[in-house]
Order: C-alpha cells, then sequence, then structure tokens
C-alpha cells in the first residue's frame, strides 16, 4: 500500500522524480568538485609560513607577485606551452594522413579493424605507455641502438623525449576526431571536385582540410590541454626538464607549498580557457 | 576522390608507419620483461621467463594491485549511481541548467588530472585537518569517483537516447507502476550500457596516477604509484616490465568486452 502511495506520488509529480535523481550528482559535483575548484582558486591568494610550515589564511598577491617577476617561471610557462603546441602540430601531421586513408582508401570491412588498432593503444595503460618510451630512449635503449649504424647518438632523455612522448600518447585522441570528421563527408563531393579537373592535391586543400578543421581544432583540444598539463611524462622522459606541471606537482610534494602551486595551476588553467575560446568559433565545440 | 596509384600507396605507407609508431614501444616492453639482463641492453641477448617468476615475491605489488582494485570498485561503484542519474534526468527531463550540467560532467576529465587532484588536494585539507584526519584511501575513491562518473554518463545517455521511451509507456498503459517498470523494463535494457560503462570506469580508475597522488594518504599506494615509484630504481627494473606488460594485456581485455557490450560508441565514451 505504502509503495503504491510514493508510486501515485511520483507519478503525478514529474518535478519531484527529476529532483530526486539530480540532488546527489548535483551535489557531488555541483558542490564538491566545483566547490573545490573555487577552493583551490582562493587558496592561491594565501601564503605558507616559512617558519612553521603552515597554511597562512589571509589574501595576499605574494605567489602572483613571484610567478610575474621571476623570471624562470616566465621561461618555464613559454617552454610549456611551445611543448603542447608542438605535440598537437606533430599529432596533427601524423593523424591527417592515416584518418584519411582509413575512411577515404581502405575497403569498408578492413575500416573498423584499423580503427580498433588505433583505439586499442589509447585504453592500454597511460603509465605503461609512457615507461615504454623510457626504455627507447634510455642510453643502450632502442633508439640509441638503431641510431648507432648512423653514427649519430640518440636525443636521451630531455625536452625532445617528453614531446615525442606526449605526442604518442595523445595520437588517438587527433585521429578519432578526424576519421569521424572524414567519414561524414561524402565522397561525391570528393568525385565532383576530381570531374571538375581539381588535382588531388587541390581537392584536399580547397575541400577536406576546410571540412575537417573543426575535427581538427577538437582534437586540438585534447592534445593542447592534455600536455599542458601532464608532469608524469616530464618526469619519466624528461630528464632535469621543468614544465609548468610538475613545477605544480613539486610545489604539492616536496616543497609542501599548495598555495603557490594553485596560483602555478592557474597558468595552464587560464590558457585553456583562452584556447577554448579563441576556436569557440570554428564550431569545433558543438561537438562535444 | 581520384587518387592516384602514387598517393594511395603514400597514405597506406604512412599508415602503417603511424600504428608502427603506436606499436613498437608496446611491443619493445613486453620483449624487455623476457630479458634475463638486469640493464635491458637492446637488443635481448636471450630470452627468459625468470622475472615472470618473480612477481609474486614480496615486492609492493600485491598490495597495490589490491589497493587498486579497492578504490576501482568504490569509485566505479559511485561512477554507475551518479552517472545512471544525470542520464536518466538529461535524456528524460527538462530543467534549469542542464546544459552547464552535461558541461560540468565532462569537466574533471576535461580539466588536467592535477587541477582536479590539488583542488581536491586543498579541500580535504581544509576540512581533514581541523578534525586532525588524514588522506587515506577513501578520499581517492572520492577523486577517482569524480571523473569516472562522465564514461557511465556517456554510455547510459547514448542507451537511452537510442531506446527512446515508448516501450516504458507502454508498460505504464498496461498498468506497471513506476519501479515495475524501472525493473521489468527500462533496467534490463540498460543493463549492458552500464556493464560497458563500469568496465570503462575500472580500467579508467585502475590507470590513474595524477589524482591518485594528491588525493592518497601516506601508505597508499596503488599499482600505478608502484610502478612510478620503482621504474627509478635499477633494482627493480625487470619487475616493472613485467607488470607493464601484464597491464598491456590486461587493459585490452576489459576495452575490447565494453566495445563489444556497447556498440553505442565508437571510443567508449572517453572521447
Amino acid at each position: 500500500m505504502r509503495n503504491n502511495r510514493i508510486n501515485t506520488w511520483l507519478y503525478r509529480h514529474k518535478g519531484a522524480r527529476a529532483a530526486l535523481l539530480l540532488a546527489l550528482p548535483v551535489l557531488w559535483l555541483a558542490v564538491a568538485y566545483l566547490g573545490s575548484l573555487a577552493v583551490m582558486l582562493i587558496s592561491s591568494l594565501w601564503s605558507v609560513d616559512s617558519f612553521t610550515g603552515n597554511t597562512v589564511h589571509s589574501f595576499s598577491f605574494t605567489n602572483f607577485h613571484t610567478l610575474l617577476t621571476q623570471k624562470v617561471y616566465g621561461t618555464i610557462a613559454i617552454r610549456s606551452i611551445t611543448v603542447a603546441v608542438a605535440v598537437t602540430i606533430i599529432d596533427g601531421l601524423l593523424a591527417i594522413p592515416i584518418a584519411l586513408f582509413i575512411s577515404k582508401v581502405l575497403k569498408p570491412k578492413f575500416r573498423s579493424v584499423v580503427i580498433a588498432l588505433v583505439l586499442v593503444p589509447l585504453w592500454a595503460s597511460y603509465l605503461v605507455k609512457t615507461y615504454a618510451w623510457r626504455s627507447m630512449f634510455s642510453d643502450g635503449g632502442v633508439i640509441s641502438w638503431a641510431l648507432k649504424p648512423f653514427g649519430i647518438h640518440g636525443p636521451g632523455f630531455g625536452l625532445t623525449a617528453t614531446t615525442i612522448t606526449l605526442a604518442y600518447l595523445w595520437l588517438p585522441y587527433m585521429i578519432l576526431p578526424i576519421y569521424a570528421g572524414l567519414d561524414r563527408l561524402p565522397n561525391t563531393l570528393l568525385e565532383a571536385s576530381s570531374d571538375l579537373g581539381a588535382s588531388a592535391r587541390t581537392t584536399f586543400t580547397s575541400i577536406i582540410l576546410p571540412i575537417i578543421y573543426p575535427a581538427i581544432i577538437a582534437g586540438s583540444i585534447f592534445t593542447f590541454s592534455l600536455s599542458l598539463g601532464d608532469y608524469i611524462v616530464v618526469k619519466i622522459v624528461g630528464g632535469t626538464t621543468q614544465l609548468v606541471a610538475n613545477v605544480i606537482a613539486d610545489n604539492v610534494g616536496t616543497a609542501g607549498n599548495l598555495p603557490f602551486a594553485a596560483a602555478m595551476a592557474l597558468l595552464p588553467i587560464a590558457t585553456i580557457l583562452g584556447y577554448l575560446f579563441v576556436v569557440r568559433r570554428s564550431g569545433a565545440l558543438e561537438n562535444f | 576522390m581520384y587518387l592516384s596509384r602514387r598517393a594511395k600507396i603514400l597514405l597506406a605507407s604512412l599508415t602503417f608507419g603511424t600504428l608502427s609508431f603506436i606499436y613498437i614501444p608496446l611491443f619493445v616492453v613486453a620483449l624487455n620483461s623476457f630479458n634475463p639482463s638486469r640493464s635491458f641492453s637492446w637488443p635481448p641477448q636471450s630470452l627468459s621467463t625468470v622475472w615472470w617468476g618473480r612477481l609474486t615475491e614480496s615486492n609492493g605489488v600485491l598490495p597495490a594491485i589490491a589497493s587498486s582494485i579497492k578504490v576501482g570498485l568504490g569509485a566505479t561503484a559511485i561512477a554507475l549511481i551518479l552517472g545512471t542519474c544525470i542520464a536518466f534526468a538529461v535524456s528524460r527531463y527538462s530543467f534549469y541548467g542542464k546544459n552547464t550540467l552535461s558541461l560540468l560532467v565532462i569537466f574533471p576529465i576535461a580539466l588536467p588530472g592535477i587541477i582536479t587532484g590539488i583542488a581536491l588536494n586543498t579541500t580535504f585539507h581544509t576540512f581533514l585537518d581541523p578534525l586532525n584526519k588524514q588522506l587515506a584511501l577513501w578520499t581517492v575513491v572520492v577523486g577517482h569517483a569524480t571523473f569516472c562518473i562522465v564514461v557511465v554518463y556517456n554510455n547510459v545517455l547514448a542507451r537511452l537516447r537510442r531506446l527512446g521511451q515508448s516501450l516504458e509507456e507502454a508498460s505504464q498503459d498496461l498498468g506497471a507502476n513506476i519501479f515495475q517498470t524501472f525493473r521489468y523494463i527500462t533496467f534490463p535494457l540498460v543493463r549492458s550500457a552500464l556493464v560497458a560503462g563500469g568496465l570503462l570506469a575500472f580500467a579508467l580508475s585502475f590507470d590513474e596516477i595524477v589524482v591518485t597522488t594528491f588525493t592518497a594518504g601516506p601508505g597508499t599506494e596503488t599499482l600505478p604509484q608502484w610502478i612510478f615509484n620503482n621504474l627509478f630504481r635499477p633494482n627493480q627494473a625487470p619487475i616493472v616490465n613485467v607488470v607493464a606488460t601484464m597491464l598491456i594485456v590486461l587493459f585490452i581485455f576489459p576495452v575490447w568486452l565494453s566495445q563489444r557490450i556497447s556498440q553505442d560508441g565508437s571510443a567508449g565514451g572517453r572521447l
């Protein structure tokens, strides 16, 4: 009987049903998670007592002053953004041919196989993939072994290794949106272009590229922001290289200066939001 | 598009090159796990399973796997409940802030892990320090659940959109109440999406290291943390190779399974 009454009441009150469904998730995401982000933003104005190591909960712009006046942080910021841009360009250059091949050259029955070949490593452990590149770049590793006959030394651990490893990790995030974009592009359009006398090169630059442009941007959002926020890769294959994310991580860990880490974290957040703002007009965000 | 033979061969070889770029490092790790030498001079001089035999020796791997499983199960359970609730609300009701909510779900995975990590770390410290409590395993579960919600949400939402509501309406027209309709109609229809989403959430949690690092208490070590802590120690490197190879194989299976089950999205909701 009781069950029935609840049932009737719920049946009549659509709003109550929605509210019941939403209560927990909203509490978790909007209150706890967004709240945490807000606390972090506020904490960037706090400081740490250098004597006791306790957090001082009073507001000052000391952290930002340090960030803006000490030259080393500017250098690190520019280096991090350069790495993120390089990773994005490398991934774009690798992804376009492979996406083009899968969607326009390969016969449909082979397509899902090759797409699976691209996708499966996306889910292989992130740490294992990074570790794999450590064995590639290490002294006496695969790369130095392969380059030895040519008399070239491998790059070893450093900025090059970091960029290549990041490009490796995020490549599927670039391939998938471009493949999806090309898959939607009707073949008849390309045939029409050929029939009207356009060379493959002209068809590529004036038909394909403009149409997959939003997809490239969508992929670049992943490659760019994931690269900017990563500190594990640079710790594993970067040698002594400093990037924004590992400065943040070191300030939380060894230095124990959470407020400074929070202030530093605003750089990737602001850069990523700025990037989203710039690319918003391309229509890439509508696919999310 | 008319592509010359040369252009097709060029594209094919570029594809082959990129796929090799994707797979060679993984094969190197797998091969190295059978390399009996401690220094991994490449190429291996001989192959042996000596390191595989040492896997269960007390080196912290097993406790780390145990904590990873605990965290994964906890986070998956929370993500299943919250993700399903949001998916139902978004697909079946219209309410204020719906678009904001569907964006908010993506946030924890779209923002770099380090941001989510230190945001939660700051909050945990702000609230736990006054109570003299420390970070522990449950704080990791909270962190992981936050970014796992989205994969469950994506899988269930895709399923609900595809199903439509006519079957549920028919059930209610025939006299079933809300609970009966959910139990006999809706739940069986979304069950496989829940399994797929749950598997992916578990895989995502099992692999995570950044949020883990900032939300784990002292003495808590998940498997990725174990790998990270040990890969710089020359003595432990052979065991790291074995664990890494195991993970490559183990990861492919649940993902492949969830793809087979769900068939709703190609990337399984990670994109």
